[in-house]
């Protein structure tokens, strides 16, 4: 439903939005028509010196009246809510077999990187009908993720990651928008999203210079920036083994129990001494300033595949 | 004068009214006078309100094309950040407040001044301070970040004037909660002899509502602008992820006042209404106490909805639920008031004088605004238009349709009582529809743009967008003729108008029992009220055209 009033409906969750839109939409449009109706009406039938019939009121005006409509739009504000939340929650986590895609944004620009190790700038190119997870952190300020077609948007925080996620329904190319004001050329920070079809996708895929794949670039990374100096198994200094470590629950030096998602490897590797893993001196440097986030984003996908190689994910 | 005598009353000599009561300067700006504060109030507001309005003017003549050719992007960022900062605090909040408030809130409770009188010109002063602080702001370069502030940008990224927009916006907080204690102490202490909490009138209710809120929300204000200010300028890490600081925390702090001084701006526009309507109406307020509870409710709800600005921020999603859900609820109290105004036009005597114009179309556009606010309180459709031109069209609906729309209806409506002279009037209605047509033809086409996707704070924008543009700023241009229009013919009155009477719109409250302009301590003597505000008819009926009952005892002998 792509018209004059409506961008184009390109996602699943598009359908969703534009229900709730619309409903609403009638709902405030029958509550505007019936108080301008009122208001005309009684203007004109009640202005100064008319004829109207005015007298004794008759008993309907009363408090009775008044709790009336103040219940019913009660029910029906609770009504909205409560339909509008339930759209909320189903859509709320992106599906098991999503692909995922890591995004990185800066002043005034996107980076888009896929599994694969394909990169793209201001760009990125999507399979039709897949689930597709955007994981997405900022190199300096606040900015967001704004493709008006899938009806979606995600603030996009630096030192923190956030995730949105979307299932195209339409072939073409839409508009990928900075939504958060962050400075001189925000609104030069556009790009666009090209949904294509499978077949296509995979051999748009296998033209790209691929470099080597997320996690091979971490390995990489794992040797040439010294953590294997510590981490490596044959290493002689008393550091947390990380195979197996993702998905698992770890357990700290204070007694509390996190998770090892990225956030948590993330922040290990930037403010190392915020989670000490229990029995092990704090002695790891942070790296803050020393990895981009491409980087961290790497070394995250080499300790993810860590975790499976050795066969006890999860 | 025989009457007079009989009740205890006797001839006064002859006395100057508050304006002739010292004619220098320093007999202004030495004032304690709160009728007197009020007109300087009035004046410093007036003046920000150009300047503001002179900033979006640019604003929308740049955006009459997608790729914009009069100035660079970071001169059209200072710009609407300019915009947002003087509109929001250095004309809205203290709009009808700090000017009407201050000037009818000790007349329609019957006392000579407010409470704390002194504090009252130290507020002006403050105001002032904040004001140069700002107008320094701007003359050395601006601030570009929006008047949101958000971090780590605004602390550690942008290179404009943070530190001297922060001050002024701060410092201007104090005089809000200045004046928000005087108002309050005013209202409990300085009543009339009669005057009953359930006899004030809705606009008195109205501005003590708001002043709550003042005092309870300002300081959290001044809270989050040290903090932007210290880590700006003194380098402590509190928003700076970096260093383990939280940028989402601001935005915590930060809604936390934003959210309820839109209260503070809606508020007194709601009382302001509530005293046109049933005297043009001749009319009795339609469920007076569901309008002083629903005042209230919104006060108190306020505070609890500020996480609505913050859906897509990356909040936890079950927070958003329950901010979804308190905004829903906050919208029945605005909808009672929706349904009282009509009901209390039902069977008036509705005459269509300038101020009423004006009311009227106050509810026009607040339902309309209103009604839009039920689209971002629904999580689905706020993640897909929050951030875009659908915002900035309904908060200008609440903001300019509803405050702006009120503040003026306000000045007709009061202008014989500061004054003592009537305006003509059919300029004044001529320029009540005027606004009415440009503003919606301003703000309209911006809900079609942002559904459409339009991201707010774009110099430059997709073209796609240009029509809903055009529309924009050719209704802009009608827009600003309607807020010029006035500027002069209220100006012509106060040389040319015909005199005002005491009570030329004969209505009920206080202050239009006593003379326009009013004597410096505001009565004759002391009034005495015995009877609920709104009295322009017999309990039980219709309107009619027989002169009303003021409240003011000693006028009804």
């Amino acid at each position: 439903m792509s018209s004059l009033f409506m961008p184009p409906e390109a996602s699943t969750h598009a359908v969703h939005v534009d229900a709730i839109f619309i409903g609403i939409l009638i709902l405030s449009a029958l509550i505007t028509i019936a108080v301008f109706a009122l208001i005309i009406v009684f203007a004109v039938r009640y202005r100064r010196g008319s004829q109207a019939k005015r007298g004794k009121l008759p008993e309907l005006v009363s408090r009775e009246f008044e709790i009336g409509w103040t219940t019913a739009t009660l029910f029906l504000f609770v009504f909205l809510f409560w339909w509008a939340a339930a759209a909320d929650l189903t859509g709320l986590t992106a599906p098991a077999n999503a692909i995922e895609i890591h995004v990185v944004a800066k002043q005034w620009m996107w980076k888009t990187q896929h599994a694969s190790g394909a990169r793209e700038i201001n760009a990125l190119h999507v399979p039709i009908g897949k689930p597709v997870r955007l994981i997405m952190t900022s190199q300096d300020v606040i900015h967001s993720f704004f493709v008006p077609a899938f009806r979606i948007k995600q603030d996009v925080l630096p030192d923190r990651q956030t995730e949105t996620w979307f299932q195209a329904t339409k072939t073409g190319v839409f508009p990928l928008l900075c939504a958060e004001f962050c400075g001189t050329d925000h609104s030069m920070m556009r790009g666009r999203i090209v949904v294509m079809r499978p077949e296509d996708y995979a051999k748009w895929l296998t033209v790209q210079p691929q470099g080597d794949d997320l996690a091979h670039q971490g390995a990489q990374l794992f040797v040439s920036r010294g953590c294997s100096g510590c981490h490596a198994e044959a290493s002689k200094v008393h550091a947390p083994k990380l195979e197996g470590l993702y998905g698992r629950s770890v357990q700290l030096a204070d007694g509390r129990h996190v998770t090892a998602d990225e956030a948590y490897i993330r922040d290990s590797m930037l403010q190392p001494k915020k989670d000490v893993t229990a029995g092990y001196e704090p002695i790891m440097p942070s790296y803050a300033g020393l990895l981009d986030d491409g980087e961290i984003d790497s070394l995250t996908a080499y300790i993810r595949s860590l975790a499976t190689s050795t066969g006890d994910a999860r | 004068m025989s009457d007079a005598l009989a009740t205890g009353n006797l001839p006064f000599p002859p006395r100057p009214d508050y304006l002739r009561n010292g004619r220098t300067v320093t007999s202004w700006l030495t004032t304690t006078d709160h009728k007197r504060i009020a007109i300087l109030f009035a004046l410093a507001i007036t003046f920000f309100f150009f300047l503001a309005g002179a900033a979006i003017t640019a604003v929308r003549i740049e955006l009459l094309s997608p790729q914009g050719h009069f100035m660079t992007s970071d001169t059209y960022n200072k710009l609407f950040s300019f915009h947002g900062i003087v509109m929001v605090w250095f004309f809205l909040v203290p709009s009808i407040p700090n000017t009407f408030g201050n000037f009818l809130i000790p007349m329609m409770i019957g006392a000579p001044d407010v409470a704390f009188p002194r504090l009252n010109l130290l507020s002006w002063y403050l105001f002032m301070i904040a004001g140069l602080v700002t107008v320094y702001m701007l003359v050395a370069g601006g601030v570009d970040t929006g008047w949101t502030f958000y971090t780590p940008y605004s602390t550690m990224f942008s290179n404009t004037h943070v530190l001297a927009a922060a001050a002024g916006v701060f410092i201007a907080g104090f005089s809000s909660i200045a004046s928000g204690v005087n108002f309050i102490t005013t209202i409990h202490m300085l009543r009339a002899p009669g005057m009953t909490w359930f006899r004030l009138p809705l606009f008195v209710w109205a501005i003590y509502a708001t002043s709550i809120i003042v005092v309870l929300a300002t300081p959290v204000l001044a809270i989050s602008l040290m903090l932007v200010i210290a880590e700006r300028w003194l380098g402590l890490p509190i928003f700076d992820p970096a260093h383990g600081g939280d940028p989402i925390l601001f935005q915590h702090l930060f809604w936390f006042y934003s959210h309820p001084a839109v209260y503070i701006m809606i508020l007194p526009a709601m009382g302001v209404v509530s005293e046109i309507i049933p005297c043009f109406a001749r009319r009795r307020i339609f469920g007076y106490d569901f309008m002083v509870y629903a005042m209230l409710a919104i006060a108190g709800i306020g505070f609890f909805v500020w996480g609505h600005h913050m859906f897509v921020s990356g909040m936890s999603p079950y927070a958003g639920l329950v901010f979804s859900f308190l905004s829903f609820i906050i919208a029945v109290p605005s909808a009672i008031k929706v349904f009282n105004w009509t009901a209390s036009l039902y069977r008036g005597q509705i005459s269509f004088d300038a101020p009423m114009l004006y009311a009227l179309g106050f509810v026009g556009l607040f339902t309309t605004g209103g009604l839009s606010g039920l689209f971002l309180a629904s999580i689905p459709v706020d993640v897909h238009v929050t951030d875009t031109y659908f915002v900035v069209a309904h908060f200008h609906y609440i903001m300019v349709g509803g405050s702006v729309s009120a503040f003026f209806a306000a000045l007709h409506f009061w202008w014989p009582k500061i004054t003592g002279r009537m305006y003509p009037e059919s300029w004044g209605r001529f320029g009540a529809i005027l606004m009415y047509f440009g503003f919606n033809l301003t703000f309209f086409p911006q809900f079609l743009a942002g559904y459409l996707g339009m991201p707010r704070r774009y110099h430059t924008y997709p073209p796609e967008f240009q029509i809903y543009n055009i529309m924009s700023s050719s209704g802009a241009a009608i827009l600003a003729a309607a807020y010029l229009l006035p500027l002069g013919y209220l100006t012509w009155s106060l040389f040319y108008g015909k005199r005002a009477g005491s009570n030329p719109w004969r209505a009920t409250g206080l202050e239009w029992t006593t003379t326009s302009p009013p004597p410096p301590e505001n009565f004759d003597s002391q009034p005495r009220v015995d009877r609920a505000p709104y009295d322009y008819h017999p309990e039980g009926y219709s309107a009619g055209l027989g002169e009303p009952e003021v409240q003011n005892a000693r006028e009804v002998e």
